[in-house]
């Protein structure tokens, strides 16, 4: 029996982490797993700190994960990245955008953004490949192409062919934008 | 077919292929997408009502005339239609009525985490609680069966990890079901007379629903290894009970919640050696089995407070679960903020540099009492900053009327600001409301209602006229504002407080994220004219930032309101 493989989906509300999420969730519905997908509506979404998880593998009850089991954490930004690390599986792995987005206790003075993040995570043992993804969405054509960059990334340690992640990216994003998420898709997965 | 579905769309595709006709709702996290859903399917009919009493009301008429019904609400929203609630659970149905209802453990976008299980029972209506979205799908078109044969509404119970799960769905045709509407005064005209036999048969029907609970395929038992403990459980607990013991103990998994069987749960009880109520919230399950006088393990070791996680579970039963160190860094939190360009900003400013006293509401604009704008003192429910601020200034006798307000939104006022208003006009309090329309919905993701002219399937049709409805319940006084501009803002706010009579301001500018509001150029700081006096950082925007000593803007979340600029008396915002 196939364990459950789990990968969360962090950032800060609006930065488009539920397109992600369905892009994973189509994929590995063709693949024939089971599936759970958990997602942040509401309040949340306003600029807060967001989480999906996404699980897969022949049986998957709950749809969240739980401290110590992620085999993935996305990040689409530094911070969350490191918010969320006592989510990771012992050998999990973090892919995280190094792009910076203050909070409002930051931005009002009340705390700071910590340094050296990433040194402090490799630090800490964890596995960890860290991204400009921003600069790489921009190249493909837009800032919104973050998630794609970073899914690119990710397609890399999983293993499923390139084709069937470009023919599920086909049929999760609108036709005009299609060719630009391709390319975000692509610098991500050949950085 | 198999399709990944998230719990609300397999409840919309429940009530399609169940041949529901009728839906009508009130949004509210994480309820909401169930009738976003349903409006998707042109064979039924489906609306945003005002409110939930009204939109129950609609679908008891519905189901009144012969057609299968829905609505749809937040559990707080059943607090709203809770009058309805219980006595429609005295007159029953025609064809099927099904009330959708869903929690918010953990408070994720609600304002408290009460347990609808209490209002079963309290309403003597029954309530499945599905745990997946195949279930969500399955429960839905059961719960019409059972509301037909036993004639009662039913309540369909959904928390946010369900609601706001995909998980895989096997879809079917839709089925028709049709009745047709007959008079019966005594058991649709609840006057006294009529109330009192049908309380009776109220009661009748929940024994009749005991004997199904102790039998129906929905309450299951799973076998377990090991007969040390055996656990009772439902909704998105069994699934954290699966997760972490897998098939270890025996589980008792209720999908009708309401009401419980009896005879089965003790029968499972005397095969295990300790009894264990795994469930969120409440100890619902648990008070039920001590009732029944058995000995079981609840609330004591799995709280009343916040959502329950599968970790929660591990530690209780003592299973070997590892989780990493936490990082060595101190991470600011990120709470939810107002958007850049949000219009409600602007008004917030203004009322906090006055020092103005402000109850306020359910929705985006909550958003105004976190720092640094700290605008809002009060926020209860949906409706209640209108009604508030009336018992505020009346009782302050006139000491608070020129620096209180309410502050409310569009569609928040049309749900039950207005009646409150006609409080404020028929006994004369010196209050002052301001509306905040945003033109839409927004908390929620963005629903229509009333104000908007665009009825839920996106088609144009009747726009309440905000300032002629004011007028017409009395209130002389009506300003409309644009928020983006702080000196009207400023000047109005202090004219209408001052007035010795009641006034409304409408503070109109659409929300910033709607698809058709055209954005300004991203604005810039000249460092040459910027002192870094952070007068541009008392309005909390995220995307102003302090670099260096001195302003940045983030062009990626500026939209160009021109708020700050305003705020800089040194002029050093420009376009970029």
């Amino acid at each position: 029996m196939m364990e459950t493989k789990n990968v969360m989906i962090v950032g800060v509300g609006g930065q488009g982490s539920l397109l992600a999420s369905k892009l994973l969730g189509k994929l590995l519905l063709t693949k024939g797993y089971d599936i759970k997908v958990s997602e942040v509506h509401g309040m949340s979404q306003r600029g807060g700190s967001v989480v999906t998880y996404v699980r897969f593998g022949d049986k998957v009850y709950s749809p969240v994960i739980d401290k110590g089991q992620a085999d993935f954490i996305v990040s689409f930004e530094l911070l969350e990245a490191a918010r969320w690390t006592e989510y990771l599986k012992k050998n999990g792995k973090i892919i995280t955008n190094m792009q910076q987005i203050n909070p409002m206790p930051v931005i009002i003075g009340a705390a700071e953004y910590p340094e050296n993040l990433v040194e402090k995570m490799r630090d800490s043992g964890i596995d960890i490949d860290a991204i400009d993804a921003l600069s790489l969405a921009l190249e493909a054509g837009s800032p919104k192409a973050v998630n794609m960059v970073l899914m690119g990334k990710l397609s890399k340690y999983f293993d499923i062919t390139e084709e069937e992640w470009l023919k599920a990216i086909e049929e999760s994003v609108p036709e005009k934008f299609l060719e630009m998420n391709k390319k975000a898709f692509s610098l991500g997965r050949n950085i | 077919m198999k399709k990944l579905m998230l719990g609300n769309e397999a409840v919309a595709r429940g009530l399609y292929e169940a041949g529901c006709e009728f839906v009508s709702s009130y949004p509210g996290t994480p309820s909401t997408e169930i009738t976003e859903a349903i409006a998707k399917y042109n064979e039924v009919y489906a609306e945003w009502a005002p409110n939930e009493k009204v939109a129950m009301e609609s679908a008891f008429g519905a189901s009144l005339a012969g057609r299968r019904s829905f609505c749809g609400m937040k559990h707080v929203g059943l607090n709203v239609a809770a009058d309805p609630l219980f006595t429609i659970s005295y007159t029953g149905v025609n064809a099927g009525m099904v009330i959708g209802v869903a929690d918010d453990a953990g408070m994720h976008s609600s304002q408290n985490e009460q347990d609808s299980r209490n209002y079963a029972k309290a309403s003597k209506i029954p309530m499945l609680e599905p745990a997946d979205s195949a279930e969500a799908l399955e429960f839905t078109k059961l719960a019409y069966e059972l509301s037909e044969k036993f004639d009662t509404p039913v309540l369909l119970k959904m928390c946010t990890r369900i609601s706001h799960s995909q998980s895989i769905v096997e879809t079917a045709e839709r089925i028709e079901n049709i009745k047709e509407y007959k008079k019966d005064i005594p058991k649709y005209v609840m006057m006294p007379g009529n109330a009192k036999r049908r309380h009776p048969i109220v009661e009748a029907r929940t024994r009749a629903l005991v004997e199904y609970a102790e039998t129906c395929s929905i309450n299951r038992i799973e076998e377990g290894e090991s007969k040390d403990i055996g656990i009772i459980t439902s909704s998105t607990s069994y699934q954290y009970v699966k997760e972490v013991l897998g098939d270890k103990y025996p589980v008792m998994k209720l999908g009708l919640i309401w009401p419980m069987p009896e005879k089965k749960i003790k029968d499972f009880a005397a095969k295990v050696n300790k009894l264990v109520i795994v469930e969120e919230l409440d100890g619902f399950i648990e008070a039920h089995c001590k009732n029944l006088g058995l000995d079981c393990v609840g609330k004591e070791s799995f709280s009343m407070i916040d959502e329950l996680m599968p970790l929660n579970i591990a530690k209780e039963l003592a299973e070997p679960w590892s989780v990493r160190a936490p990082l060595d860094a101190a991470i600011p939190p990120r709470p939810p903020v107002m958007c850049a360009g949000c219009p409600h900003r602007g008004l917030f400013y203004t009322l906090q540099k006055n020092k103005i006293t402000v109850i306020g509401d359910i929705g985006c604009y909550t958003l105004g009492a976190v720092a640094p704008l700290n605008a809002v003192d009060a926020v209860i429910c949906m409706g209640a900053s209108v009604s508030g601020l009336h018992g505020f200034t009346k009782s302050q006798k006139g000491e608070a009327d020129n620096k209180t307000v309410a502050v409310i939104g569009d569609s928040t006022f049309m749900h039950s600001g207005i009646t409150g208003l006609v409080n404020i006009a028929y006994n004369e309090s010196n209050s002052t409301v301001i509306i905040v329309d945003n033109s839409i919905t927004g908390m929620t993701g963005h629903q229509q209602n009333p104000t908007t002219g665009v009825n839920l399937k996106g088609d144009p049709c009747t726009k309440i006229d905000l300032e002629t409805l004011c007028r017409s319940v009395g209130i002389k006084r009506v300003r409309v504002i644009d928020p983006y501009n702080l000196s009207e803002c400023d000047s109005v706010i202090k004219e209408e407080l001052a007035a010795n009579e009641p006034s409304v301001i409408i503070s109109r500018r659409p929300c910033a994220l709607l698809k058709y509001v055209k954005h300004n150029k991203p604005l810039a700081v000249d460092r040459d004219k910027c002192v870094g006096c952070k007068a541009c950082m008392k309005i909390g925007c995220p995307a102003i930032s302090i670099i260096d000593g001195k302003a940045q803007v983030d062009a990626t979340q500026c939209v160009g309101c021109k708020v700050c600029e305003q705020l800089c008396k040194l002029s050093a915002f420009k376009e970029v």
